[in-house]
């Protein structure tokens, strides 16, 4: 038997290693793919935690499931827009490097 | 199944979300130049939706499978969002059309902003309250970079956009991790569990503290506010003026709901971090507010500032006696800033001439002289916002302190008069140089801006005599505990 | 045997952190899209293992097909790939070859081992955590979460029309251009 704190652990990393991508990418697609990268780590979490919840309350209970599938949803509505927004500062601009785009400063 | 009192509970929420539905489809028989039948529809969409809710007012309701509550504290919180959203489109109308970005679906998106920021204010669930977040955000993001051919507006979209994403995703790893150590979703299952002390005490907290993280994102509190200047400066001004009443006011209507309902017990641990973040808030939102030359800067770092006195009563969540006046007191300083904030950012839009243009603090020269008027309210504002008596700001700052001074934070009581005091210096800078520079300004005035101006000034003015009516209210708003 | 069931968990942790490291590294756009699908994929049989078969397949569908494959599709629309920094990876061809039996691999392991690698879960019926359960639930208790996330997705759709749909003629000769 798997002890739920390793599923928790591997989590955690990949949660670790969206939330360092995101900081440090210059380019604004790749924030964004670690962005999913991170939802994707919290849907794992949920998941582990639904299964030895079940197992420890004898019947499957389904708070778990709604949860992961929302999450897979509100990661596709981000995405959507996120990439809205990437291609129209490109439009603007010819780049997606973040770095480059800066006009607003004081 | 769903019963007649579940729809009832979140009735005006349904009203608001349905009327921008039909909104956007009726908006495709409205002619280019005529979308001001758009706005108004959209008022009034949103005039129904304040109805119902006062009607509604006064009961305390679970509803959904206690997923929503119905109580004071939610009514209090929609009709500062419903008004905030009227005069939202009042503000946007005319600027819209004036910077060639005349859409409808302007409208629509802020009343679908509103939805979310209205079932925020009603969420008893973390998943509500996760997906109320969204809801309110997404349509942000796109109304912050509505103004598609300016380069500053896209790239505010865009840094708004990463930046929130990432804190909602802090959210959301909060949320997974609180459900792992309760078992639970609904504010009335986690409240059972953690009073029958069967929760899973560390990953409680690090769930705890990262939806602090996720919140402080949207409140704009120090360290993570830096996000703001460049996102108020790039949006279109209404859609700035909006999100800094109202997306602060439901950050925090967010705040106290899961702090209040589910932390109480985490006190101890959190409530040095809270210091921190008040502390560091109000000192770097008004320090740096005082190099800014550019005017929605230095109301953007302006509105940082304010989070943190708001943050500063925040601190005392913990402690039974004090959290009602904490409340309390947020309530009625929303109200005040919300009145102070729209009159200002209504007088930037005022002198914006064209998008970005026209809004640096050399542009106020003359006003005073030539539109005494207008210099008059928005000397009133600034001393709103400055905390001077005979405002509502200085009522609004009066009763934060006493609730952090009766919680015993002295300190930080000490640390927000200081800063407040400093403030003074940018906010009266404004209006020396309204009043005491020579100048021809030249102004876009539109009678629906001038209005908000008008009634907001006179607003700040006359309620500042009558504080404990507004006080009495919010009071009178309390949240539904365990 | 229980040890079966480690080197199982080992392997799909190993290769679902790898991917997320390697999308972290890669300074080409597509290849750190790339990988991150082989992470999803991985994920996906993590989930299967963990008795949600709904979800994994939803993982698959929705994060892998639909949302990568977006993401690849903008990425070669805006060139972002031919961005500096870019360096071909020598031998990609063997690499993806390789990765594809990892993944195959993966899938074979779970096949014949699944009951192995966590206990089973008690199930009510064998297709409690159906599509069908799932969506009976949706509609009663949890009817409000579901409303609202079509909400979430429609603003999201009005929003991404608004900001990248045309300008018409008439409106890009009178709108402001950036300096």
């Amino acid at each position: 038997m798997i002890p739920l704190s390793w599923y928790l652990i591997l989590a955690a990393v990949l949660f670790s290693v969206g939330m360092f991508g995101a900081i440090s990418r210059k380019n604004a697609v790749a924030v964004l793919i670690s962005i999913e990268l991170m939802l994707n780590a919290v849907n794992i979490n949920i998941l582990a935690f639904w299964h030895y919840h079940s197992q420890s309350l004898g019947y499957t209970e389904i708070n778990g499931l709604v949860f992961a599938a929302v999450v897979i949803i509100a990661a596709a509505a981000e995405v959507a827009i996120g990439l809205a927004i990437i291609i129209a500062v490109y439009r603007l601009r010819k780049t997606v490097v973040a770095s480059d785009i800066n006009v607003l400063k004081g | 199944m769903t019963r007649m009192i579940d729809i009832y509970s979140i009735l005006p929420v349904m009203i608001v979300a349905g009327w921008a539905l039909l909104l956007l489809v009726v908006d495709l028989w409205i002619p280019r130049h005529r979308k001001g039948i758009t706005a108004l529809l959209a008022a009034i969409g949103l005039a129904i939706a304040l109805g119902f809710v006062l009607a509604s007012s006064g009961n305390t309701i679970l509803g959904f499978n206690q997923m929503v509550v119905l109580d004071g504290f939610s009514s209090f919180m929609q009709v500062l969002f419903l008004v905030s959203g009227m005069v939202a489109v009042a503000l946007a109308y005319d600027y819209i059309q004036r910077m060639n970005i005349n859409h409808g679906e302007f409208y629509v998106l802020m009343m679908f902003s509103i939805a979310g920021m209205m079932l925020m204010s009603q969420a008893y669930n973390l998943l509500m309250v996760f997906l109320a977040l969204e809801l309110l955000s997404i349509p942000l993001y796109v109304l912050t970079g509505f103004a598609r051919t300016r380069l500053e507006s896209e790239e505010a979209s865009l840094k708004y956009f990463l930046l929130g994403a990432f804190a909602s995703g802090f959210v959301l790893y909060g949320t997974a991790l609180i459900f792992s150590a309760t078992g639970q979703l609904d504010f009335v299952g986690i409240a059972a569990v953690v009073t029958a002390g069967s929760a899973n005490s560390v990953l409680f907290l690090i769930g705890a503290a990262l939806l602090l993280v996720g919140f402080g994102f949207k409140i704009a509190a120090v360290p993570f506010q830096m996000w703001t200047p460049d996102v108020y400066q790039g949006a279109p001004t209404p859609v700035t003026a909006f999100m800094s009443v109202a997306v602060k006011a439901a950050g925090f209507a967010a705040l106290m709901r899961v702090f209040l309902v589910l932390f109480p017990s985490l006190s101890e641990h959190l409530t040095p971090i809270l210091w921190v973040m008040a502390a560091l808030t109000m000192i770097v939102g008004n320090i740096v507010a005082l190099a800014q030359n550019n005017i929605k800067r230095m109301l953007a770092y302006s509105a940082i500032a304010h989070a943190g006195y708001i943050l500063m009563a925040f601190v005392a969540f913990g402690n039974g006696e004090v959290v009602g006046n904490t409340v309390a007191a947020t309530l009625f300083y929303l109200v005040a800033y919300g009145l102070t904030s729209f009159g200002a950012w209504a007088l930037v839009i005022v002198i914006e001439r064209e998008y970005g243009k026209g809004i640096l603090l050399d542009d106020l020269a003359g006003i005073g002289k030539h539109y005494p008027w207008l210099g008059v309210a928005m000397l009133v504002f600034m001393l709103s916002f400055a905390g001077v008596p005979l405002t509502m700001g200085f009522w609004g700052k009066f009763y934060l302190f006493r609730t952090a001074v009766q919680a015993g934070y002295i300190g930080l009581a000490i640390i927000g008069l200081l800063t407040s005091v400093a403030s003074a210096y940018y906010y009266l800078r404004v209006v020396v140089y309204m009043f005491m520079k020579p100048g021809e300004p030249k102004l876009q005035i539109n009678p629906w801006v001038s209005l908000v101006i008008g009634v907001a000034a006179l607003a700040v003015l006359l309620l500042s005599l009558i504080p404990w009516t507004i006080l009495e209210l919010a009071s009178r708003a309390v949240l539904l505990l365990q | 045997m229980p040890v079966i069931g480690t080197i199982f968990y080992a392997f799909l942790a190993i290769v679902a952190v790898g991917s997320a490291l390697g999308m972290l590294i890669n300074r080409n756009a597509i290849y750190s899209a790339l990988f991150l699908v082989l992470n999803f994929a991985t994920v996906a049989v993590l989930y299967l293992a963990l008795g949600a078969p709904f979800i994994a397949l939803s993982q698959i569908t929705v994060y892998a097909g639909a949302i990568m494959v977006l993401f690849l599709f903008v990425i070669t629309l805006l060139g972002a790939e031919k961005l500096p920094g870019y360096e071909p990876i020598k031998g990609h061809r063997i690499v993806a070859i390789g990765l594809a039996f990892v993944f195959i691999a993966e899938l074979v392991l779970f096949f014949f081992f699944r009951n192995q690698v966590t206990g089973p879960i008690p199930l009510i019926g064998p297709e409690f955590a159906s599509p069908r359960n799932i969506g009976v639930l949706m509609f009663t208790e949890y009817l409000l979460p579901f409303e609202v996330v079509a909400f979430i997705l429609l603003s999201a759709t009005v929003g991404a029309i608004m900001l990248t749909k045309p300008e018409r003629k008439s409106t890009t000769k009178l709108s402001q251009q950036q300096d």
